[in-house]
């Protein structure tokens, strides 16, 4: 939805630059085709969309063609519209007012056609699979030697770093290409943390802001966990001293909003490539699950580096 | 229980991980029973160890690789210059680019987590085992050293890159100035103008010099073939720029 309608909008814009005498008469003109273009846009969204169980069995072919009719015949009736309205403005004639709707028509169709083969269910699935966050070798061989370290001093809390890596690779090995609740994923982090904790003892400071989290979001899941090993790895670790991390989930109107925020340490620009792989990671696996609806972005503000997730609120699978 | 004789093994643990030194404690106790040796100290990053081996004398270093401050790859290019430096036994839990260097250069290393029979071969391979060598360690490396070390009566001084102002090749030894004072170390300029390619510039065959501590060049200069020098901000020393060097100044206008 939100890419047709972007894209039309681009094409009106591009067509007004076209159109228009000259430089100054740009917005003039686009706004014309804008008054034009938009009420049909949103009238051919509202009735395609009402009629696609009907279309998908014509065949891509048998519903192309139809919908061609279709676009032209609705464009037509615009324009005479606008005709009665629109007194004294040059009309166009009716052929090259067909081929220009034929055209723009096409080009949206051949782009959703290409983007759907191109994510078929088939591949989307293959690639979240392929997408799926690995955790770094380093912390599993690392948190084992972290176990074997309090096996003879406390085995006690041997036993409950066990059960909270058992519980982390449970996530990690799972089929995880359906959305879970964030409550799950917050779950998840804490035992994640829990395992670095013993590691790091207080160099590790975690500071949660969650009240205002609703535990039924549904996300991606792992989509924190790896950020904030990242956070850990190159917030934290190469830092004498450490340092904290801050986990800030809230609600923004209809979006989820996901805040991740790690100390920069001095020198500390060197892992940024290793940074990236996660990042790319995530922002593919949101692009598969919420397409144009969920933003992700990274920068380093204020002398630390912020990660933000923006995905649409949703409580029931689409 | 016999007391550990003059000839048991002195070793340093060092690693910035609290259990993974307690473990490796627990590991020497369990080679204690074939292997003779007492536990100097402990540290948590590469500063700390050098501060040890400069107090105590140490036989040999379980070294981890992954360390803030100094990391062990750097702390052991500057054991590795003293006169008789300890054994280092690296320890690592993973880290895919350290261990490819490792084993083209023919570094021995213990993967964590350590088992109690690698470690005992690996204190015993040092046992007459030559030491690693610095031009092993150097090509191993994949980051430039934060620091240089000089070595004077088998104590380590640590001089950070970022202080140095220049450096400069005299017969057999460099000079290297601070804003404060001066170091004699054993370096070759060729080698540390490629490890620290972006910090110095080189403006004569016997001199590199920070680019931070340029001040401005100086026209007609005594003693100098191309009749320009560099001015160093801090300390005001003029320095001679070759002819084949001319090009730098042009660069820094």
């Amino acid at each position: 939805m939100l890419r047709s309608m972007v894209a039309v909008n681009v094409l009106l814009a591009a067509a007004a630059v076209i159109r228009a005498p000259s430089l100054d008469a740009v917005p003039e003109q686009m706004l014309a085709f804008a008054a034009f273009g938009e009420p049909m846009l949103i009238v051919s969204l509202v009735a395609l969309c009402a009629a696609r169980t009907w279309l998908l069995k014509l065949g891509y072919g048998g519903a192309y063609a139809l919908i061609a009719v279709f676009e032209v015949a609705l464009a037509w009736a615009f324009h005479e519209a606008a005709g009665t309205v629109a007194l004294g403005r040059e009309t166009m004639p009716f052929l090259q007012f067909a081929a220009i709707t034929v055209f723009v028509a096409g080009i949206s169709l051949a782009y959703f056609d290409f983007r759907a083969r191109a994510l078929s269910p088939a591949i989307a699935e293959a690639r979240i699979q392929a997408l799926q966050a690995r955790i770094r070798p380093h912390f599993l061989y690392n948190s084992i030697n972290a176990v074997l370290s309090l096996m003879r001093s406390d085995p006690r809390r041997a036993e409950r770093a066990l059960e909270d890596l058992a519980d982390l690779f449970r996530v990690l090995m799972a089929d995880n290409r359906t959305l879970a609740p964030i409550g799950n994923e917050i779950e998840l982090a804490r035992q994640y943390l829990a395992i670095e904790e013993l590691r790091l003892g207080d160099r590790l400071r975690v500071r949660w802001k969650i009240d205002g989290m609703p535990a039924d979001a549904l996300v991606p899941p792992l989509v924190l966990q790896p950020l904030i090993e990242n956070a850990v790895y190159h917030g934290i670790e190469p830092s004498d001293k450490g340092g904290e991390i801050e986990i800030d989930v809230a609600l923004a109107g209809k979006q989820l909003v996901m805040e991740l925020r790690n100390p920069v340490p001095a020198g500390g620009a060197k892992h940024v490539a290793g940074n990236k792989m996660a990042i790319v990671n995530i922002r593919e696996r949101l692009q598969l699950h919420f397409d144009a609806e969920a933003s992700m972005r990274s920068e380093v503000k204020d002398g630390a580096y912020l990660v933000t997730i923006r995905i649409p609120y949703r409580t029931t699978a689409a | 229980m016999s007391l550990a004789g003059s000839d048991a093994a002195r070793i340093l643990i060092a690693d910035d991980e609290a259990p993974a030194r307690s473990r490796l404690r627990d590991l020497l106790d369990e080679c204690r029973e074939n292997f003779e040796l007492v536990i100097v100290d402990e540290a948590r990053n590469g500063r700390e160890a050098l501060e040890v081996i400069n107090r105590e004398k140490v036989d040999i270093v379980l070294l981890d690789i992954r360390m803030p401050e100094i990391d062990g790859m750097e702390a052991a290019r500057h054991i590795a210059g003293m006169a008789e430096p300890p054994a280092i036994i690296f320890t690592t839990a993973f880290d895919a680019y350290a261990l490819k260097a490792f084993e083209v250069n023919a570094i021995d290393y213990l993967l964590k987590p350590i088992r109690a029979e690698r470690l005992l071969a690996a204190l015993n391979k040092t046992r007459g085992g030559s030491p690693v060598s610095r031009a092993a360690l150097d090509a191993a490396a994949n980051q430039p050293r934060r620091h240089l070390s000089v070595h004077e009566r088998g104590k380590i001084t640590l001089v950070p890159i970022s202080d140095i102002l220049y450096l400069r090749a005299e017969l057999k030894y460099l000079t290297v100035r601070t804003a404060q004072r001066e170091y004699l170390v054993e370096e070759s300029l060729t080698r540390l103008e490629e490890e620290f390619d972006d910090a110095f510039v080189r403006i004569h065959r016997n001199c590199l010099v920070a680019r931070a501590a340029i001040g401005g060049f100086e026209k007609n200069a005594e003693e100098s073939e191309s009749g320009w020098a560099v001015v160093i901000k801090a300390t005001g020393e003029k320095l001679p720029v070759s002819r084949r060097q001319h090009h730098v100044i042009k660069e820094f206008k």
